[in-house]
């Protein structure tokens, strides 16, 4: 077994999902802060559910939605000629949702943040809802962007119950480092469950402390 | 905002189809194991590529229920190797095998299994299983695991199946059963005789065999998906399973290897 490979598959997916989540999660969060929609509570419950719902909660609907016998997953074979169930992408989404709220909170907390005065100065003075953004309010929270990077990729990197429903345990394909560790406990190859652990272990504990390290310079800074 | 909007969404699908994009492996097997066969599959793997190194394996285990699930809702596997004639069957109603390609590969035992440390002597039966040094008894799933149907059927058959139903801890495939006896986190387990006596079990403790008249036959069975139907490679693995080699294997782990032709369709 290639030791290596469970690891480099978990930061591939831990990657490509923060990646979406920000690319999509700052404009979303933008959204929240500054819409007067109605029903906006219920959106902020949805995107909020994944913090509470078992994982295998959240695993049986997306096999449902995306497996082959759905129109999603039949949808998705015709185009790719590959099922989305059981596949990288799969996970992709799958960790996408289920990383969601890591990703938009802290986000949506800095960008709520940021004082109305200072919004209100660059408008009056005739810019753009765009240039504000990007000159006003994005370099305001960029602590709230980079906690919200770094805790999505690390909730994705620990996610276990999603994948092992959703992605099986496909060598190369799925078996990401948490469920590899699963695997080589049944293998009971303790020694190497134990060296997954303890590389996830200290991985998980490096990214909280320098998310910690980060706030506690941004409010230093205030 | 809608420009970024827009570039946001470009991104995401350069991500997805560049991802999409099909990986191209050549001489790929995808196998779905039943967890019986986790270490004997490990030494069948290694002997045939050790003839066919053009040939990757990759084996996945877990119980034939789950698997069968998974291959309904469209898992990529090429075979299945079934710790029963159930799921096979099942699958090849809905369409999902390669036509006649069922075969019997192996029948299984289990046996009742302590560790070293323990003081219950399995050899003195079954129904050691209800004295009060076990405290916890591991049998797989019956719901979806093969190993754990026969388990049940073996300890009703001994009538002792209402008196340890307190004490039973279930594994979610065989494997995790043979697991939680081998960390000691349960007394005594049921597991295949595959298990026991492979390296990483027959030093840790003692089995018993449990008669084969207390269950059902445990023919196990595997059948080539629609997904593998086309690839030459799957013929290769078949014919090396069933050759001498693999079958010396196979029965080098306690299995009973079917007379050929024993074809299933």
């Amino acid at each position: 077994m290639n030791f290596v490979a469970p690891l480099l598959l978990s930061l591939k997916l831990s990657s490509v999902t923060t990646l979406l989540l920000i690319v999509l999660g700052v404009p979303f969060a933008y959204w929240l802060v500054f819409t007067r929609f109605r029903w906006k509570f219920l959106v902020e419950s949805v995107v909020a559910l994944p913090l509470v719902l078992p994982p295998t909660v959240l695993g049986f609907y997306l096999l449902m939605v995306i497996g082959g016998n759905s129109f999603i997953g039949q949808w998705y074979e015709a185009i790719f000629n590959k099922p989305l169930a059981f596949s990288f992408q799969g996970l992709v989404l799958g960790s996408f949702l289920y990383s969601l709220p890591f990703a938009v909170q802290p986000i949506q907390t800095a960008f709520s943040s940021v004082d109305k005065k200072l919004l209100e100065a660059s408008w009056s003075l005739g810019r753009s809802n765009v240039y504000t953004f990007f000159r006003v309010i994005l370099p305001l929270s960029r602590h709230g962007i980079i906690t919200g990077c770094v805790l999505s990729f690390a909730h994705t990197l620990g996610e276990f119950g999603v994948i092992l429903m959703i992605g099986g345990n496909i060598p190369g394909v799925t078996r990401v480092a948490s469920v590899a560790i699963y695997d080589e406990v049944q293998s009971l190859n303790y020694g190497s469950a134990n060296m997954y652990a303890a590389i996830l272990l200290s991985f998980s504990f490096i990214i909280l402390a320098a998310v910690y390290f980060i706030n506690r310079r941004f409010v230093r800074t205030l | 905002m809608e420009k970024i909007t827009g570039y946001g969404l470009l991104t995401v699908f350069i991500l997805i189809f560049g991802f999409s994009l099909p990986v191209q492996a050549g001489d790929n097997i995808l196998i779905a194991a039943a967890s019986n066969l986790r270490f004997a599959m490990h030494e069948i793997c290694q002997d045939f590529r050790e003839e066919n190194s053009s040939i990757q394996t990759k084996v996945s285990y877990g119980s034939s229920g789950n698997f069968f699930a998974q291959i309904k809702q469209g898992a990529p596997f090429d075979i299945f190797f079934s710790a029963d004639a159930t799921y096979p069957e099942l699958l090849e109603k809905e369409g999902l095998t390669a036509k006649e390609t069922q075969k019997v590969y192996a029948v299984g035992k289990i046996v009742l299994w302590v560790p070293k440390v323990s003081k219950v002597e399995p050899y003195k039966g079954l129904q050691t299983v209800t004295f009060s040094e076990v405290k916890k008894l591991a049998i797989a799933n019956p719901r979806h695991a093969p190993y754990g149907r026969a388990a049940e059927e073996s300890l009703r058959y001994y009538g002792l199946w209402e008196k340890v139903k307190g004490k039973l801890i279930y594994g979610e495939n065989i494997s995790q059963t043979a697991q939680f006896v081998h960390t000691g986190a349960a007394d005594a387990g049921i597991v295949a005789l595959s298990l026991a006596i492979s390296p990483k079990m027959s030093h840790e403790g003692r089995y018993w065999l449990i008669p084969e008249e207390s269950h059902s036959d445990i023919e196990q069975i595997y059948v080539v998906l629609k997904k593998g139907e086309e690839k030459k490679s799957i013929r290769k693995f078949l014919n090396f399973i069933k050759g001498e080699k693999g079958g010396s294997i196979l029965s080098r782990y306690g299995f009973v290897i079917p007379d050929n032709g024993d074809n299933r369709s």
